[in-house]
């Protein structure tokens, strides 16, 4: 049995945006060369996400993060499984996988206006990002991902030794009464 | 503030999601070459007025190096590319020239 | 006196009465009012006393220039001084009080100054407090600093908070005049994504208060009606209260948002900083009026022309009842008709142009008002408040006439505002006719793209007329759109009537023959008391530099950045210096335009967003078990744990003595791990390493040292072999992004056909040591895994599942004792923590921090990167020549290594210290030599790098780097203490190991 928490346990915020901390998550680190790349996709049974895109499949996703790397998001208890089936699907080629659930931490920001809470932070443009798409950049002074569930939702990946920084982050930049009324 | 296109992920980079990293087209020197060429490559670094080659690492982003060719004067990127690349390519080479006719190429 | 009008006022609602306080004094004023027109509709003309004279002073202008009314605002947690009654909102509650005067605004002692002006000319703080040296600081600084200064530093800290936001555009407008609307609409119908800033609590500018028609319309419909189509748009972003700060490299640009400032305490951010990223710029930042320089010009009362028309229809507050213009434009005529239209007192026009013709000149006469031709005020008369001005021909030679008045409004031209245009390398044309610099279209800032990206709109651009300034405004918006991405609109760009206007005479002092005397009444910055005669000595005294004048009379350097005084001190010096004023040339515009808060600048970034603390995944623990914090990069890690009544050191002490006695345990979670796997990974390691690692066996370990391309040591650590082609590598805690960045660089950037993958997996481990002799005995505890001797000799790792967690455990020790590190799932730290505590009671286990631990491997004399080494030493001085590759041909850092003066015998180079007398060296104490350097300092032949009191050894033990050290064993040394009386600490040379110099007790 696994006892594992994340890092904020289900830390939550009510603001003009709602912020709340995932939970565990699964996540693997997937490099390899495009060909390589697609062979896991396809372990996966994922399409191979394009520069700066994200595919998924039910609560499974595969997020683009450099052009020699991807990022599983699965559930916490299926990533050691899925990254030996994935490194299966590879044996002989020249590719890392590393299951790196503990690493990071996600949080979900919603409402609709969720965007605002990410403009006070990250230099990123977000006037067109949608569901489909990731962004890596900075949020304040750390580094963190970004995409999102749908239309109102966004979900915000962050170092785990910095969660608590970053869920603050979100936090005071959901504060009511700090709207931007674009 | 300096906006740079990554050449890797197309992302058109606030200079703070950027991180510095010198000249570019260093070619490295080591064990078996003279005290001088050993020099050279250590400290001895190009600071044009002008036209310039640097690394930039997209440290914030996809985390790959890549180079830029910038006026250190009027901060005109010419173009950015990959950081495998020898020396300029044909394409930011004629993008320089485009703009300033006269350049002679890196000194 | 002035008064409130009634039927004026259209910013003001009579019905919303707001109370506030000045100096102590109640007083009231309406909503929509700002500061100074609230004190000015409540009689209060004198405002606050003058920097260097204490002269009284009243405002001078209703906006961001304003050099006089500087205010403390608020109390406690909300002061702040120097802000602008002009742009400060009056609300209810507001408590203000007025700066630089003791004891009080009405009787102040530094008014002496002002008598003895003559004997403080420019300059005069460094012809003055040079000699003798010593008084500079025991008698002239204290004595400047008292009676110097504006407002006061605030006490508390900033009870409020701040933020930034991000924002992309196209086009950025910065001005919410009718030029910048018209460029906003422009803009809009080409497509582009626009957003406008306005510094002010409205729209339209000047343009309601000046009047006209535009598009048939008065000027304020017009405005509404233009913010409405631009509201309604959806591509439009509008934002009041936002001035554009500053204008940077490849489109960025500041804005600045009070949102707050006039609802303390509701709970929102005070201020706002917007980092704009626009692909086009267009600033409509209006123009900004110049004062005349005539004697007793900064008397409360004498102000701008256009000020006084602004708070007349804008506030329904008159200045003076009896107000006279002085002038040498047209454009002041519409403060005489305003002022007439309220049914005031214009006694005169005292205009410098010997004639008088034109619409604006007919409707004055028309009006009844007295033109005065070819004439000059040569005083004021008056002290706290104007009570009349003399007037004269313009050469001062006619002998003056009285004229009775309460106010003097006073035009001496335009100057646009090109400041944002010129911060980012704008280049600017003076216009002589118009007597202004404009900029120079031709010459605009560069972009990325090479391209100008900041296009000027209306009065901004020299656009003065209202026709033209609309005119200019559209078309700046439509090619703004255009050179953003968008189209060129064919909307029609709004229309006013062509009105005809006169052109200026250039006068810049009055009369133009006066005096010294004269000359040292006329004021050309006000705020920091510099005045015409102070611009003329230091021309006279050889200064020809317009930078140089600035910095040595101050003028333009006070907090309104010479808003007012820059053009007209140019003149005066051009004049003095016998040149034209292009010839002597402008000083540089700075960001920002106006002062704004350090709240804003840090935006979040305070208290516990000061900065990202990293917490390991047993912070939590930690911190409930008394951890006493130790900064280490971003991380927080125990530095001890102290215990109730026990001092730090003492507490350091008896974990370092539990851990060598029975067993500690650590936490090792923010050492660098990193994943560096592949065909080539093992070349690559032998490249970064000095040792080799291709080498090492499948579940060993090796400790390895990492040096830069110049020789130098940057990091070290145990790198683990996990596979065929896979390594693990340990970094320092501080050093584990830095590193992967290094690796990355290089596989990136060298050696780009090399296959190799990395990935930093810092994060994903919590790590604990276990250390002590009775180690093993804990992890047998904790079950699961065969731990023993033979299963898991020194320098191996195995893979398991320990007190139920999968578990990577490393045998390797960095303590000298038995140790085990044991590597589990971050998100299990907590929990593997509290095993190993409970597990670990039976055997005394007590948890260690850092400094117990760098004393540990101070008495085993293992380097710790950053105290023995900081960037200057190479492994050989380390002594560590055992863990440099004869066999490797490269490695990064040998070539250098082979340098001349890295292989020199004269370096300086580790060895262990103890002293004589059994005391602790002090931190970074030098090793002094014989003789002195050319500077008459002691010859250095080394210094001390790490220095402990070793609770094992019980006396002082350090490890230092000293000129041929290993080849001196057993020599002493003296080391200078800090104290100052030359008193030295005797120190013998050792091994650098002090303990279990055989390596016994770690392989057990």
């Amino acid at each position: 049995m696994s006892d594992a928490v994340s890092v904020l346990n289900g830390a939550a915020f009510d603001g003009f945006a709602q912020v709340s901390d995932t939970g565990p998550r699964g996540m693997i680190t997937l490099r390899g060369a495009p060909e390589v790349l697609a062979k896991m996709a396809k372990a996966l049974g994922l399409a191979v996400p394009e520069t700066l895109g994200l595919t998924s499949k039910g609560d499974l996703s595969l997020a683009w993060m450099s052009p020699d790397e991807a990022m599983v998001l699965c559930d916490y208890a299926d990533a050691p499984g899925l990254a030996e089936k994935v490194q299966g699907a590879v044996k002989g080629d020249h590719a890392l996988v590393a299951v790196v659930s503990d690493a990071r931490a996600v949080f979900r920001v919603k409402g609709d206006k969720a965007d605002q809470v990410l403009r006070k932070l990250t230099p990123a443009p977000l006037d067109g990002f949608a569901p489909g798409q990731v962004r890596r950049t900075r949020l304040a002074q750390v580094a963190g991902a970004f995409w999102m569930t749908d239309a109102q939702t966004f979900e915000i990946m962050c170092f785990r030794s910095q969660a608590q920084y970053v869920f603050d982050l979100l936090s005071n930049a959901a504060r009511p009464g700090s709207e931007l009324d674009l | 503030m300096l906006i740079l296109t990554c050449p890797y992920c197309g992302v058109e980079a606030d200079e703070t999601e950027l991180a510095p990293g010198g000249e570019a087209h260093l070619k490295r020197a080591t064990v078996g070459d003279s005290d001088e060429a050993f020099e050279a490559y250590l400290f001895d670094r190009a600071n044009p007025k002008g036209v310039h080659f640097e690394r930039w690492r997209h440290a914030y982003g996809c985390g790959k190096w890549f180079l830029a060719a910038r006026h250190t004067v009027t901060l005109e990127v010419y173009g950015t590319y990959k950081a495998q690349t020898p020396e300029p390519t044909k394409e930011i080479v004629a993008a320089i020239k485009k703009r300033l006719p006269e350049w002679e190429g890196r000194g | 006196m002035s008064h409130r009008l009634d039927g004026k006022g259209r910013l003001i609602d009579r019905s919303k009465k707001l109370r506030f306080t000045f100096n102590g004094k109640a007083m009231t004023g309406y909503a929509g009012d700002t500061l100074a027109s609230a004190l000015l509709g409540s009689g209060q003309s004198v405002m606050g006393r003058s920097f260097k004279y204490h002269r009284p002073r009243g405002v001078v202008a209703s906006g961001v220039e304003e050099p006089n009314a500087l205010m403390n605002l608020g109390e406690g947690g909300r002061f702040e001084p120097n802000q602008r009654a002009t742009t400060t909102p009056l609300f209810d509650g507001l408590t203000a009080t007025s700066q630089n005067h003791w004891p009080s605004l009405e009787f102040d002692i530094g008014a002496v100054n002002d008598l003895a002006a003559r004997f403080l000319p420019a300059g005069f703080y460094y012809k003055t407090f040079m000699f003798p040296r010593f008084a500079w600081k025991h008698l002239f600084e204290p004595f400047i600093r008292q009676s110097a200064g504006l407002g006061q530093v605030p006490k508390e800290p900033d009870a409020d908070r701040y933020e930034h936001v991000y924002h992309h555009t196209d086009v950025l407008v910065i001005g919410g005049g009718v030029a910048g609307l018209a460029a906003a609409r422009a803009a809009a119908a080409g497509g582009a994504k626009v957003m406008v800033l306005e510094q002010t609590a409205h729209w339209g500018g000047r343009a309601p208060v000046d009047g006209g028609q535009i598009d048939g319309l008065d000027p304020e419909t017009w405005v509404n009606n233009a913010v409405q189509e631009l509201e309604t748009a959806e591509n439009v972003t509008l934002r009041l209260g936002t001035m554009g700060a500053g204008v940077y490299d490849h489109g960025y640009v500041l804005g600045y948002e009070r949102v707050a400032d006039a609802t303390p305490g509701d709970d929102r951010p005070r201020h706002r900083l917007w980092r704009i990223r626009a692909k086009q710029i267009v600033t409509a930042t209006g123009a900004i009026e110049r004062p005349l320089s005539f004697p007793g010009n900064d008397v409360p009362g004498v102000m701008l022309a256009s000020a006084v028309r602004d708070y007349v229809v804008n506030w329904g507050v008159a200045p003076g009842r009896r107000t006279v213009i002085v002038t040498n434009n047209d454009d002041a005529y519409l403060t005489a008709l305003a002022l007439k239209e309220a049914k005031l007192e214009v006694p005169a026009i005292i205009d410098v142009r010997a004639t008088l013709v034109g619409p604006l000149a007919d409707r004055a006469r028309k009006a009844g008002i007295k033109l005065m031709h070819g004439k000059a005020v040569v005083g004021v008369k008056g002290k706290k408040q104007v009570t009349g001005v003399m007037v004269a021909d313009l050469d001062g030679k006619s002998t003056p006439d009285a004229i009775e008045c309460d106010a003097v409004a006073m035009s001496g031209g335009w100057s646009p505002v090109v400041h944002l245009w010129s911060h980012c390398g704008g280049k600017l044309n003076w216009d002589d006719a118009e007597a202004m610099f404009k900029p120079d279209p031709a010459r605009p800032p560069l972009g990325a793209d090479g391209q100008g990206f900041v296009l000027t709109a209306g009065n901004a651009s020299g656009a003065m007329g209202l026709a033209e300034a609309l005119a200019d405004g559209h078309e700046a918006g439509r090619q703004a759109a255009k050179a953003a991405g968008g189209t060129l609109t064919r909307k029609a760009a709004p229309k006013a009537p062509e009105t005809e206007r006169q052109p200026l005479k250039q006068v810049w002092i009055m009369p133009t023959s006066a005096g010294p005397d004269k000359r040292m009444k006329m004021w050309l910055d006000y705020q920091n008391d510099v005045k015409v005669s102070d611009v003329q000595l230091a021309a006279r005294e050889g200064y020809a530099s317009v930078e140089h004048t600035k910095r040595y009379t101050t003028l333009g350097m006070a907090t309104d950045q010479g808003k007012l005084s820059n053009i007209n001190g140019l003149a005066v010096l051009s004049d003095a210096l016998g040149q034209a004023i292009p010839q002597t040339g402008t000083t540089t515009f700075r960001p920002p335009y106006t002062p704004i808060s350090m709240g804003a600048i840090a935006g979040e970034a305070r208290g516990e967003l000061f900065q990202p603390i990293r917490r390991t995944p047993m912070h939590s623990a930690h911190d409930a078990a008394g951890a006493v914090w130790e900064p280490v990069g971003h991380w927080r890690r125990p530095f001890c744990f102290a215990r109730t009544g026990e001092t730090d050191m003492e507490a350091v002490n008896r974990e370092i003595v539990n851990t060598r006695d029975n067993v500690g345990m650590l936490d090792a979670s923010t050492l660098g791990k990193i994943l560096v796997t592949g065909p080539d990974a093992g070349k690559f390691l032998d490249m970064l390493y000095t040792n080799v690692m291709s080498s090492l066996p499948v579940g060993k370990c090796r400790y390895g040292l990492m040096c830069t391309e110049n020789g130098f040591v940057t990091d070290d650590g145990v790198v683990a072999r996990i596979g065929e082609q896979t390594w693990l590598c340990h970094t320092t805690t501080g050093g584990a992004d830095r590193i992967h960045g290094h690796m990355e660089d290089w596989l990136q950037c060298e050696w780009w056909d090399w296959k190799v993958y990395t990935a930093n997996l810092t994060e994903q481990y919590a790590q604990v040591a276990v250390a002590g002799p009775k180690a093993r005995k804990v992890l047998e505890a904790l079950g699961g895994m065969d731990v023993s001797k033979e299963a898991m000799p020194f320098m191996t790792w195995a893979d398991g599942t320990l007190a139920g967690i999968p578990a990577r455990v490393y045998r390797i020790s960095f303590t000298g004792e038995l140790s085990y590190e044991i590597a589990v799932p971050a998100n299990r730290g907590a929990e593997l923590w509290a095993k190993v505590a409970e597990a670990g009671a039976a055997h005394g286990i007590q948890p260690y921090g850092t400094e117990a631990m760098h004393i540990m491997r101070a008495e085993k004399g293992f380097v710790m990167i950053g105290d023995e080494t900081d960037g200057t030493v190479i492994p050989q001085d380390l002594n560590m020549g055992w863990i440099i590759s004869k066999k490797k041909t490269d490695y990064l850092g040998k070539r250098a290594q082979e340098r001349s003066h890295m292989a020199s015998p004269d370096r300086w180079r580790l060895v262990g210290l103890e002293t004589l007398d059994g005391s602790v060296i002090p931190d970074g104490a030098y090793a002094v030599g014989e003789g002195f350097n050319a500077n008459g300092q002691r010859n250095m032949i080394g210094r001390v790098t790490s220095t402990y009191y070793s609770p094992t050894i019980r006396k002082g033990i350090a490890m230092g780097l000293i000129q041929h050290g290993p080849d001196r064993m057993g020599e002493v040394v003296d080391f200078a203490t800090l104290d100052g009386t030359g008193t030295v600490i005797k120190a013998k040379i050792v091994e650098t190991c002090f303990y279990d110099k055989e390596g016994a007790k770690a392989d057990v």
